[in-house]
């Protein structure tokens, strides 16, 4: 039996949701049945204030092409005002690799509700057709172990 | 200026109101000019030294100084008060025990910038009316100030002293500076380009830390990238990813702290301009959440640590081009 | 032995030539302030600067080294050595400091047990030396008994503005200049010892021209113990400046950086000045920033005469003069422990 290889490039996509809202958007959609693409990996971390620029660009440094943030809808965030400082940290942070001429549209962040299963399919999917558009990550990307 | 401090310095001692100075110390040429500490009229007037080398931001010393019994005199630039004020804000200096003078400051002199033009072999430099004159083994050579002095200076964006228990000199006004035209030339030019620029500037990165180790926003008592189990931490950018992950949160640790003296630019061995992601910083979170300036008064809230429920950008106007 | 001329206008035909047989390494400007060694390639200069930002040390005894590789494939582990053995090529246009500094660095890893990776580098180059023809207020490096206008190596190079004088020195010097006699014709002493005496009369009038090393291998603990230290470095911010721009400098630490199921094992810098150097399961054997400047200068000045026959491990190239943030530099050092003795 031969298996056919996929020689199409397939990203690799870091997804950090936050436990209240998001990653129950996302249990949402696969208790609905609705499906995401495989290509997207999520880390579930307790509100989306939680991600240091760090991760961020470790994930990246890791292999990722494409790091999405997603977090409760501003006004809703289970700790008040975490969201709030994601919104202004990520967005500082965002700038900052375009000034150094990375992508911009290889970062995004959006809020998902726990209700929203299906905006949780919608963004991944828009996500992982943009970074595949995009191309491999190559200004972000450390080749150590990846040479041969 | 400089008789006028010692002799300043000299009487704040004696009258016990401080038992130390901290200053600027003479080298072995005109510019290379050591911080220290001076415990006696006599180690002043022997080698205390304040001109047009006298750079160094003198503020960040005063953390391990201030721990110290008594009072220290501190001598602080316009430029080294916003620093002061900001180590105030983050508890870093005990204020009763340092007693700070502000000193006038017309900018400094980088011997890097005669280097360029082709001086070497240098023995003195004497500044008569805005002329510097060079004495050097190979002849005489004649600058103008302005064309000698750092980029910080040229750029100056305050000569008001925001700080001090005392002023010697005049105090100056905070100035409408050109400090970010070469960041909105960056922003202007395409991906590309940026990124050119950029791989070009920090692949010449040798990781020396002394960008981190001067700037008196660092002041962690370990910074992750020497901490082994923070899974950032290199002796060595090993390849470009790591160059860029080093400035890129260096930049963004110090963001709204940063009170844009320029000390990591001067010390860099390398040239590489990093008051240019610094200022980047500042730009944005001056455009999109209003005006600030780190260190202009003691206890101000930067927007770093702040939000609005209502008025804040989202992060995708980076892609909409609202803070390329 | 026999010295050889060529006309300064074309030295790029000598660069040419030398890079059709091997690999050729020159002095280049890469901004306004730095020059740096680069690959040379048709249309680059050599640069009028004094000397490079980052010393040649770097040919020998880069700043990050790969080792090693391990994989991991199931059961196995695959390893895989990243070693590899070096091509032939010419260093052109290394300074008097630069060119000492090698024999500084060889009586390190040359002997047992041999840096096998630093040997094979050393065998297969060629080493070009240039008179300093305009040395900086930083230079000292007659203090340890170099000549800035004798510079040593496979082949020495003086130039006097019209002309380029080089004299082989080593069999591997004259096998360089045999490859590109074409070029050259027989040259005379005389001019070459006028481009000399010049050079000479400059360096006695530099300002660090009378600064001499004291010998204090007999003196290790007192130097050690000296009150000195304290005020020398109190105001060291603990950079690395110093340590990387050093020639001789030759501390390295090996490091593995993991990706899920690989390795990579490289050998990059330290620095002395870190307070992480030398970290142990039980700390830092160096606890305070005084400590760890003392261990650099004792180094420097101390240590290695002593293991080395009274040969210092610093060049006088004035580097770290030039670059340390808050200029307190090995010529301060000499003189507070030489006013003390």
């Amino acid at each position: 039996m031969s298996v056919k290889e996929n020689t199409e490039f397939q990203p690799t996509i870091v997804a950090f949701c936050c436990n209240w809202c998001s990653y129950s958007g996302a249990d949402l959609a696969g208790t609905n049945r609705l499906s995401y693409p495989t290509n997207v990996k999520i880390i579930r971390v307790p509100c989306s204030c939680r991600i240091n620029p760090m991760f961020v660009l470790r994930a990246f440094q890791r292999g990722a092409d494409g790091v999405i943030l997603c977090g409760c809808h501003p006004g809703d965030c289970h700790y008040m005002e975490g969201n709030y400082h994601t919104r202004r940290r990520m967005t500082l942070l965002f700038s900052m690799l375009n000034y150094l001429g990375i992508e911009s549209a290889r970062t995004r962040v959006e809020w998902v509700s726990a209700a929203e299963g299906q905006r949780f399919v919608d963004v991944m999917d828009d996500f992982t057709a943009k970074i595949t558009e995009l191309g491999p990550n190559r200004r972000l990307e450390d080749l150590r172990c990846k040479k041969n | 200026m400089q008789e006028e401090l010692i002799k300043r310095a000299v009487e704040l001692m004696e009258d016990g109101t401080v038992n130390r100075v901290l200053g600027w110390q003479k080298g072995q040429f005109v510019y290379d000019i050591t911080p220290a500490v001076f415990t006696s009229a006599d180690e002043l007037k022997e080698n205390f030294v304040y001109n047009d080398f006298c750079g160094d931001n003198l503020s960040k010393y005063l953390k391990d100084e201030t721990e110290k019994e008594g009072k220290v005199l501190v001598f602080l630039k316009p430029c080294d008060t916003y620093s002061f004020n900001q180590l105030l804000t983050e508890y870093k200096i005990h204020r009763e025990n340092v007693y700070a003078i502000g000193i006038e400051c017309y900018g400094k002199a980088d011997v890097e910038l005669l280097r360029r033009k082709g001086i070497d072999g240098i023995l003195d430099v004497k500044n008569e009316n805005g002329t510097l004159k060079i004495a050097t083994i190979y002849g005489d050579e004649e600058v103008p100030m302005m064309e000698a002095m750092a980029e910080r200076c040229v750029n100056c964006k305050s000569k008001k002293h925001v700080a001090y228990d005392e002023l010697i000199g005049e105090d100056g006004e905070v100035l409408d500076s050109n400090r970010f035209d070469m960041v909105e030339k960056l922003e202007q030019m395409s991906a590309q380009e940026r990124f050119d620029f950029w791989q070009g500037e920090l692949s010449r990165c040798i990781r020396c830390n002394a960008c981190r180790n001067v700037c008196p926003a660092c002041t962690c008592e370990k910074c992750v990238f020497d901490n082994p189990d923070s899974g950032l931490y290199n002796k060595a950018a090993a390849d470009s990813f790591e160059e860029k992950m080093f400035h890129i949160i260096r930049a963004y640790h110090v963001a709204g702290r940063c009170t844009d003296c320029g000390e990591c630019s001067r010390v860099c061995p390398e040239h590489i301009p990093l008051h240019l992601l610094n200022r980047k910083f500042i730009k944005d979170y001056n455009e999109l959440y209003g005006s600030f300036m780190a260190g202009a008064e003691v206890g101000q809230v930067s927007p770093m640590v702040d939000f609005t429920m209502d008025n804040d950008a989202e992060p995708s106007i980076v892609q909409k081009g609202g803070a390329e | 032995m026999a010295i050889y001329k060529l006309p300064y206008s074309d030295l790029n035909q000598l660069f040419a030539a030398i890079a059709a047989n091997e690999k050729l390494y020159l002095p280049v400007d890469i901004s306004e302030d730095e020059a740096a060694f680069r690959l040379w390639k048709e249309g680059d200069q050599m640069t009028k600067k004094l000397n490079t930002l980052r010393s040649a040390k770097d040919f020998f005894f880069p700043q990050v080294q790969p080792l090693a590789k391990f994989r991991r494939q199931g059961q196995t582990i695959e390893i895989m050595d990243d070693r590899t053995e070096s091509e032939d090529f010419v260093i052109f246009g290394a300074r008097a400091c630069d060119v000492r500094s090698f024999d500084v660095l060889d009586r390190v890893f040359l002997e047992e047990p041999v840096d096998t990776q630093y040997q094979t580098r050393r065998q297969h180059s060629t080493v070009v030396s240039l008179a300093c023809g305009r040395p900086g207020e930083t230079c000292f490096c007659g203090s340890f008994g170099i000549d800035a206008a004798k510079a040593g190596g496979d082949v020495q190079a003086w130039h006097d503005g019209d002309n380029f004088y080089l004299e082989p020195l080593t069999d591997k010097g004259v096998k360089l200049i045999d490859s590109v006699s074409s070029l050259l014709t027989a040259g005379d002493q005389e001019a070459v010892d006028q481009v000399v005496e010049k050079i000479h009369t400059i360096l006695a009038r530099l300002p660090l021209a009378g600064l001499k090393p004291q010998d204090l291998r007999d003196k290790e603990l007192e130097t050690f113990n000296s009150p000195k230290w304290d005020e020398l470095s109190s105001h060291c911010i603990g950079c690395g400046s110093c340590t990387f721009v050093c020639p001789t400098c030759q501390c390295f630490d090996i490091e593995d950086f993991k990706n899920g199921e690989n390795v990579e094992r490289y050998r990059c810098w330290d620095s002395c000045m870190y307070n992480e150097f030398t970290m142990m399961a039980a700390g830092t054997p160096r606890k305070t920033q005084k400590e760890r400047f003392r261990q650099r200068f004792m180094h420097k000045l101390v240590y290695y005469p002593i293991k080395n026959d009274g040969m210092y491990s610093c060049v006088g190239c004035g580097r770290c003069l030039r670059k340390c943030p808050i200029q307190m530099n090995i010529v301060k050092v000499m003189k507070a422990l030489e006013e003390e003795a």
